[in-house]
């Protein structure tokens, strides 16, 4: 059985390689902005899978509001930039002030989501505290379509085209190149912040083992709210810079965007935040590739069909360790 | 001699069960003192009611801390219980697996250190200096418990009795007045069993911290305690030095049955 499998992966790659290889001779520019438009894509899921993983590493919860988090930091950042653009502000300052309000609304969210639909069921079944995170989400997505509309609007991208990137620009837009750039940086500071400072440390225990984590003076309570707001963070990033990309948002983006990081943070094995990278860039990219070389109205047929396949044939997902070795 | 740790009429219900029932067990400072009783008399579950894991259901827990006024401390949470200076190990280990020897030591340490989230992620020179002396501070306890050698291995790549060594490493970073040690030398050989008598004694001798000990090897526990208590079925039923528990029939009898009972 697994060397029928092994046999089975090795000729379908070889004949995805070999096709594959034919065509990126046949036009190599059409490939590579496939690629860096998989790039981009990757990126945003990132962003928003690293608040998943992170979330699901500390309290083996799947946060199915976390999209919408996405979804409100966009939000916030199109009220910001609508309302300071009419006053006539300053366009670096009008970005600058978008992703900070941006930012610290999602985080806000995100704390009092933990706060008061997770919080009071830490010890309650798993299942009951995931059904109130898919109350959260459609509470959420309904509270932003009634505060504000449920039509699509126009979002102005805040990023400029950058005037020397010109010639270049149907490789790779200056917008998407913001993107990588500034997921980039992002993921080196949560790196350092989980590597090397005090409340990293204490998210890595806290995740290993929270009654030992309090017995050594960690306030368990205070690491889970800062994994959300972190994470709601990272999320509202992305939420600002895919509007920005996309150039229109809705309260409901928040849904397929939310379910696209899911599968990628089990993709590449969730509750590990090397592997919510590595799995969002290879959803972004083959997704990317698959659209581009096959069929686009299968885009997100295609990233299902790829959950469906992790989850038969790779559960714990590419950087995953083996639950079942875990107890 | 004032009492440290002074727990009175201690009881924890378990539904219907009375896991304790009206414990008493005060430890002195500078004393190394002993929880014995048979399997499931209840030893681990006084450890969690006084550091907070279960909120006992009735009693007092009362802390009194070096140089501060006594506190009762039930009810707190096991954090809290932590930076009042209560630390302790497990039956098992548990280790952070995922961190190196000096980072498990280091995160023992954290909760004496001052700064926060925000100065933790900007990083002034005040919080560098804290964060070195914290590494300083975790280096010189890996050396006093000699797990030196070990500091930047994965906690989970040490042997055994290192592991074991390393729990109790990380519980002092804490800085703790009284520690707490569940079966420390469970699933030890000999050799380490004797390493683990003299490090016990060595801490008690040098760096003035307490000791309330859960142990099932009884050649460690006479010769290693000053008090015993001995508890079977969730009550107390004797305390003493080693020869006076040694001698007394009710701990014989929890321990070897009633002769009346098996004939």
């Amino acid at each position: 059985m697994r060397l029928f499998n092994i046999i089975l992966g090795v000729a379908v790659v070889g004949v995805l390689g070999f096709l594959g290889i034919k065509e990126i001779i046949a036009d190599p520019v059409y490939f590579l902005e496939l690629f860096l438009g998989g790039l981009t894509r990757g990126s945003i899921y990132a962003l928003i899978a690293l608040g998943y993983t992170m979330v699901y590493g500390i309290i083996q919860l799947i946060n199915f509001a976390h999209g919408e988090i996405y979804m409100i930091g966009a939000m916030t950042a199109l009220i910001v930039a609508s309302v300071l653009g009419l006053w006539g502000w300053n366009s670096a300052v009008i970005v600058i002030l978008a992703f900070v309000f941006a930012i610290v609304y999602s985080c806000a969210y995100g704390f009092t989501v933990e706060k008061i639909a997770y919080k009071p069921l830490r010890t309650a079944p798993r299942l009951s505290a995931l059904i109130s995170a898919i109350g959260m989400s459609l509470f959420l997505q309904n509270y932003v379509m009634l505060a504000q509309t449920s039509e699509y609007m126009p979002f102005e991208s805040l990023i400029p085209d950058f005037e020397f990137w010109e010639p270049f620009s149907h490789i790779i837009t200056s917008v998407e190149m913001t993107i990588i750039v500034t997921t980039i940086i992002v993921m080196i500071l949560l790196g350092i912040l989980i590597k090397f400072t005090k409340i990293g440390k204490a998210m890595r225990a806290t995740a290993q083992d929270k009654i030992m984590a309090s017995l050594v003076g960690i306030n368990v309570n205070r690491v889970i709210s800062t994994t959300f707001v972190v994470g709601s963070a990272t999320a509202a990033i992305g939420g600002v810079l895919i509007a920005c990309h996309v150039g229109q948002i809705n309260f409901m983006i928040g849904f397929m965007a939310g379910l696209k990081a899911f599968i990628a943070a089990v993709l590449g094995g969730i509750g590990s935040i090397p592997g919510a990278v590595l799995g969002s860039l290879v959803l972004g990219i083959s997704e990317s590739l698959f659209t581009g070389y096959f069929w686009s109205e299968y885009e997100d047929v295609f990233a299902f069909t790829i959950l469906v396949i992790i989850l038969i044939f790779r559960p714990s997902g590419i950087l995953g360790r083996d639950t079942t070795s875990k107890v | 001699m004032e009492p440290i740790l002074n727990v009175k009429n201690l009881t924890m219900n378990f539904g219907g069960l009375k896991a304790l029932d009206t414990v008493n067990i005060s430890v002195e400072k500078g004393q190394i003192a002993a929880l014995i009783g048979p399997n499931g008399a209840g030893k681990t579950t006084f450890f969690n009611c006084i550091t907070g894991i279960y909120p006992p259901s009735e009693g007092i827990v009362e802390i009194t801390p070096p140089g501060r006024p006594t506190q009762k401390i039930n009810g707190l949470k096991t954090n809290y219980v932590t930076e009042r200076g209560l630390a302790r190990t497990f039956q098992n280990i548990r280790l952070f697996e995922g961190m190196t020897v000096l980072e498990n030591v280091m995160i023992g340490r954290h909760c004496r250190l001052k700064s926060g989230i925000l100065k933790a992620m900007l990083r002034p020179p005040s919080q560098k200096n804290e964060e070195k002396k914290a590494v300083y501070d975790s280096y010189e306890i890996l050396e006093k418990i000699g797990l030196d050698q070990y500091v930047n291995e994965m906690a989970v790549n040490l042997p055994y009795g290192a592991q074991r060594r390393l729990e109790i490493a990380r519980a002092l970073a804490t800085n703790p007045f009284l520690l707490l040690l569940d079966e420390p030398a469970a699933g030890m050989n000999p050799q380490e069993t004797k390493e683990l008598d003299e490090l016990i004694v060595w801490l008690r001798d040098n760096e003035d911290v307490s000791i309330l000990l859960i142990e099932h090897d009884m050649k460690l526990v006479m010769s290693l305690s000053d008090n015993i208590h001995v508890v079977d079925y969730g009550k107390k039923i004797a305390e003493g030095n080693p020869e006076e528990v040694k001698s007394n029939p009710e701990v014989v009898k929890a321990y070897l049955g009633d002769e009346s009972e098996d004939a």
